[in-house]
Order: structure tokens, then sequence, then C-alpha cells
């Protein structure tokens, strides 16, 4: 129980230090962040009076309301997050932050996540066979998995928008389904998933290509090591098959540390692939960042980053008490 | 003299293909960087004519404003490799400060640092970079250093350093308990002698592999923060360039001369840092490199002496 605890420690000491960065960074600064909010905020509303209450509001989350201690200023902070409060967007005035990431989150998760769960698959299954028969001519494609993975992401989405869209124009470039045939949004018909996986499909392989090398790569190192164990040696001394060798003995115990490395990629779905939904406009919660970013949306950006973080920690948390399950080992060292 | 050198020789890499082609790589590029912007044309001159392929004139074509392709990639690469490099450094140092300290001294230290350590490997990088950036580089009273590239690299390696840290503290913590550390610190020697005479020496290898990762991830992590347009304004790198043929449709005006240079020099400097990291990878991790020989060894004499090879050696 104690490693459980010990963990749960951890997460909330984590999530106390990204509130507080949060928290801190707009203050830290020497500039004025919630003055340029306030300002900006005024121009979106069209020069109207905002009210008092909204301006409150900012002074809470960005500070430097001039007489309350940061002390105070902390308090109010945290009462804020704890009501959900994530204040208003003034690049998307007069919409709450909390709305834009809940219409924005969807479209990541079912995108990037299916990426993911694709990539880890084929890596993991591909990666057990080259360990497999290391020592052959298989063994070339190790360095060949680097140059994948030095390529930057979002280049590579642009040489695949610039042949397959602009070049053969057979998929489509920007967003997550075609706006002219879908006006009112999306909606529950066989037409809009196919338009929406049509859009779906340049960048999911974008990750996919960018990131199966990682897994192939340590996948097929831990089935190297793990084909030099004894236990291996002595299966195979036993006479059993060697597919069932390779299947039930070596790549089971190799794919554990993947198996860690997938559970932290799954909670970086979230933060996802910001640059590729970029590159083709993709309506998730990377492009909400951009937009809050270059934008200076101080708001909008502090509440995409916390959720991001949520859910980083969220899917290490799970995988913590996964990993406990399934490897009793982690436990006892803590 | 000569145990000594016969022990350096040890921590250095053995010649494989694999290194040899990854210091070519490299050094062409830095050559690349440090050479091509002394006789290239004026990277910031707009007077040429705007997109136009690749020509005698102008090697790799011009951006839509104009600018000569050729001489912003030699520039650019420059820009990079320097945000590379100071991005890498300052990881590297963080994590040799986190990781050794840690891993040497153990006990509450180890308990802090670690818990430190484990907060900035589970914060998301990238977000975490671009909302520091935000709030940096619209700060009053930085001047010029708020947009520029050396910040930029600083911001790249505060953020980037903690994993180097776990993997320098596990090798640091078993270290720690080697007969000869044993044996320094019963002939007196400080805690921090021994950090510097004992255990970092030992460490090279592994610290030279995470400089590596650390200056491609500053590298892919610049081009990325500057394709958002949160990188330097005052100097061009090779994300600049990229966020400039964004800026300026390169993509869909067809100009490949434009996009496609930047990105593929950023693709074979970071394939070149990698394979040097494998030459690395096989001293530190004997296994990766002996088991295949071994099973290679195993195949062929099963081969010769016509016995039924099969099986997990196979």
């Amino acid at each position: 129980m104690g490693f459980y605890l010990r963990r749960i420690a951890f997460y909330l000491v984590t999530l106390w230090a990204a509130i507080s960065l949060n928290f801190l960074l707009p203050r830290m600064m020497p500039g004025d962040p919630a003055a340029i909010m306030i300002g900006k905020l005024r121009r979106a509303s069209g020069g109207r009076e905002l009210s008092e209450e909204t301006i409150k509001d900012i002074y809470a989350l960005l500070g430097a309301d001039k007489g309350t201690s940061m002390w105070d200023q902390y308090l109010a902070y945290w009462a804020r997050l704890l009501q959900g409060d994530l204040g208003l967007s003034s690049t998307r005035y007069p919409y709450p932050v909390a709305t834009l990431i809940g219409n924005a989150l969807p479209w990541t998760l079912l995108m990037v996540g299916a990426a993911t769960v694709i990539s880890f698959a084929l890596g993991i299954v591909i990666g057990a066979w080259v360990g497999w028969k290391r020592g052959t001519w298989l063994d070339q494609l190790v360095p060949a998995t680097s140059l994948l993975q030095s390529i930057p992401y979002f280049w590579l989405a642009l040489v695949l928008v610039a042949v397959f869209s602009v070049q053969l124009g057979w998929l489509p470039i920007v967003g997550a389904y075609d706006p002219f045939s879908f006006p009112s949004g999306p909606e529950w018909t066989p037409e809009f998933m196919l338009s929406a996986l049509k859009h779906a499909f340049l960048p999911a392989l974008t990750i996919v290509i960018s990131s199966v090398g990682g897994w192939l790569l340590g996948m097929r190192n831990m089935m190297v090591s793990t084909m030099s164990e004894d236990y291996v040696l002595t299966a195979e001394a036993k006479g059993l098959k060697p597919g069932r060798i390779r299947d039930r003995y070596a790549a089971r115990n190799a794919a554990i540390p993947s198996l860690a490395g997938f559970s932290i990629a799954l909670g970086f779905v979230v933060a996802g692939s910001i640059v590729t939904e970029q590159v083709f406009s993709y309506p998730g919660i990377g492009k909400l960042m951009i937009q809050s970013v270059q934008g200076l949306d101080y708001t909008l950006m502090q509440g995409v980053f916390l959720v991001i973080t949520l859910t980083v920690l969220a899917a290490n948390f799970l995988m913590d008490l996964f990993y406990g399950l399934i490897d009793p080992r982690v436990r006892s060292h803590g | 003299m000569a145990d000594r050198f016969a022990s350096i020789r040890f921590l250095m890499p053995r010649w494989s293909g694999k290194l040899v082609v990854g210091l070519v790589m490299v050094g062409l590029i830095t050559a690349f960087g440090l050479i091509a912007p002394l006789f290239a044309p004026d990277p910031r001159d707009s007077g040429n004519k705007g997109l136009r392929p690749p020509s005698a004139e102008h090697w790799l074509g011009t951006t839509k404003l104009g600018y000569d392709v050729f001489a912003q990639l030699a520039t650019g690469t420059q820009g990079s490799l320097y945000v590379g490099l100071v991005g890498g450094l300052t990881a590297m140092l963080l994590a040799i400060v986190f990781g050794i300290l840690a891993g040497y001294f153990g006990g509450w230290l180890d308990e802090v640092l670690m818990l430190a350590t484990n907060i900035m490997l589970v914060i998301p990088g990238l977000p975490l970079v671009m909302v520091i950036a935000a709030y940096v580089q619209n700060t009053e009273g930085l001047g010029d250093f708020a947009r520029s590239s050396t910040l930029v690299a600083l911001i790249l390696g505060i953020t980037g350093w903690a994993g180097s840290a776990v993997v320098l503290r596990a090798q640091a913590r078993s270290l720690r308990t080697r007969e000869y550390v044993a044996a320094a610190r019963v002939a007196g020697e400080g805690g921090l002698r021994i950090i510097f005479v004992e255990i970092l020496p030992n460490l090279v290898p592994l610290i030279a592999a995470q400089l590596i990762f650390g200056v491609m991830a500053a590298v892919l992590g610049e081009a990325g923060l500057s394709y958002l347009g949160l990188g330097p304004t005052n100097s061009i790198t090779l994300g600049t360039m990229l966020n400039d043929a964004q800026t300026g449709q390169a993509v869909g005006s067809r100009a490949w001369w434009w996009f496609v240079p930047p990105g593929a020099m950023i693709a074979l400097l970071g394939t070149g840092l990698s394979l040097i990291n494998f030459a690395i990878d096989e001293i530190v991790n004997p296994k990766l490199r002996l088991a295949p020989q071994a099973a290679r060894r195993q195949r062929r004499a099963a081969k010769e002496g016509g016995l039924a090879g099969g099986g997990a050696y196979a």
C-alpha cells in the first residue's frame, strides 16, 4: 500500500506545482498581463464597458491587483479553479474558456488517440520480430528508424500535404470535416463520418510515421536483451517451439517497458500534436493552444495548459496502478 | 601510463560504420553552417525576383519575398546549430547537477532533487515552452533579448533536462557503491572531489549521449516553436525559414524548393547525431552489440557444421 500512497502524494505535489506555475508565471513578468487582457477584452466586446465582475475575474486569474497580497491572490486563484471557472477568452469573446476546451477535446482525443494506438501496435509487432531476427539484415532497420525519428513531424506533414493534397488532390488539407456539406456542424450520419475520416487521415498518418520508429527501436532492443536471459535458454533447451518462445517467453517480458511508455504517450494525446494540428488547421486542443498564444489570450492559454497537464498526470497515475499490477517488482522497489 | 590509455580507449566508441557515417554527416552539416554563409549571397537581400525555382543564379531558388533560399539555408543551419548547442549544453549542465548530486548523495537531497526532476518530466514539454515563451517574449524591459535565439535556446534547455537527469542518477547511484569509490571515501576524499575525480570520468559516454539527445531536442524544439511563430525574430534559423514558408503559402503554391531544404537539413542532422548515439549506446550497453554478433556467429557455425540450426538462436 505504501507504493500507492507515495505515488498519490507525488501526483498531488506535481499537480500543485503545475497550477502554482500557472499562477506565478504571469505575476513574475515585469509587464502586466492582466491589463493587456482587459484591454483585449474591451476591444473584443466592441468598446462597451466590461462588467465589474469580469474585471475581477481577470485579476484573480492573471494577478497584479494592487493592494492585495500575493497570498490572498493565490487563495482567490484556487477558489476560482475549484469552481471550474477558467474565465472568458479574448480571442473568441464572449465564450468561456471551459466551453472552448470542451468543443476541441473530442477532435484531438479521437484523431491523436487512434494514431497513437496504431503506431504503438505496429511498433511492438515489428520490433518484436526484428529483435527475434537479430544478427540478420533486419538489424539495418535500426539506424533507418533513427531517420524517421529525426524528421520534424510538422515538416513531414507539409511534405505529405504537398504530395497528397496539392499535387494529387486526393485528400483535404484544412479542418476536421467539410463545412460546406455540413454547415450546421457535426452530425451522426455515415456521410459525416466519412468526411471526418478523410480529414483525419493525413494528420494521423504524420503522427504514426514519426512515432512508430521509437516504439520499434525500444521493443527491438528489449527483445535482444530478453533473448539472452537464462530462462529463454532454458525454454530453448526444453525443446519448446520457437514461436512459443518468441511470443510467450521473450516478447511478453520485453513489452513491459514499452507498455509504460504507451501509457505516458496516451497521456500526451491531449497535449498532442500541437504543431500537426496547426499544419492541418485541425480544430483540436493544440490548435486552441496556438490560437491563445498567438493572440496573447492568457486566460485561454492557462486553461488549456491546465487541462493538458491534468490529463498527463491522470494517465501517468493510471499507468502506475496498472504497472504495479502487471510487474509486481515495481511495488517492492518503490 | 599504458594502463591509463587503455582505459581511455575503452571509453572511446569503436569505429563502426554507424559512427563513421554519423560523424561525417554531422561534420559536413557543421562545416556547411560555418563556411557557406561566408560566400553565399546576403540572406536578407530581397532584391531578387520572388518565388523562382532553382537556377544557376539561385541554387535553391528564391522565396516569395525574393530571399535566396540557399543563403537562408546556410545562415539558418548556423542559427539552428547555435540554438542546439546552447540548449543542449544548458540541459546537460542541469541534468548533471540534478542527476549526479541526487544519485551520489542519496537521502533527502535525492528525494528533493528527484521530486523536482519527476515534476519536470511529467509536465508536457511543448505546451510549457509555449506558455513560458509567450510570457517572456511579451515582457517589457528585455529589449532585443526577448526575441533572440539565445533566449529560445535557454528556455528549451531549462525545460528539457529531466530525462537525462534520471538516466545519470541511475548510473551515479550504481557507481557510488563500487569499491574504488568506497576506497576513495576511506582515503578521506571529500564528496565533491569524489564526484569530479572518481564518478564523472566514468559517466563521460553517458553524458555525451545525453548531450547529443539534448542538441537534437533543442534543434527540433526550436523548429517547432519557430514554426508556430514563437521563435527568434532577429536571427535566421531552419525553424524561422519553415515559418516563413508557412506564412508565405509555400505548400499551396508548390514551392517545394522553399520548404523541403530546411526540414531535410534538420532530418539529416538528427540522423547523423542519432547514429553517433547508437555507437555510444553500444558502449554503455554491450548486450546490444554482443548479442547480434553471437547470434550471427552461432548461425554460421550451425551452417558450417551442418547442424539443424533453428530455434531462438537462429
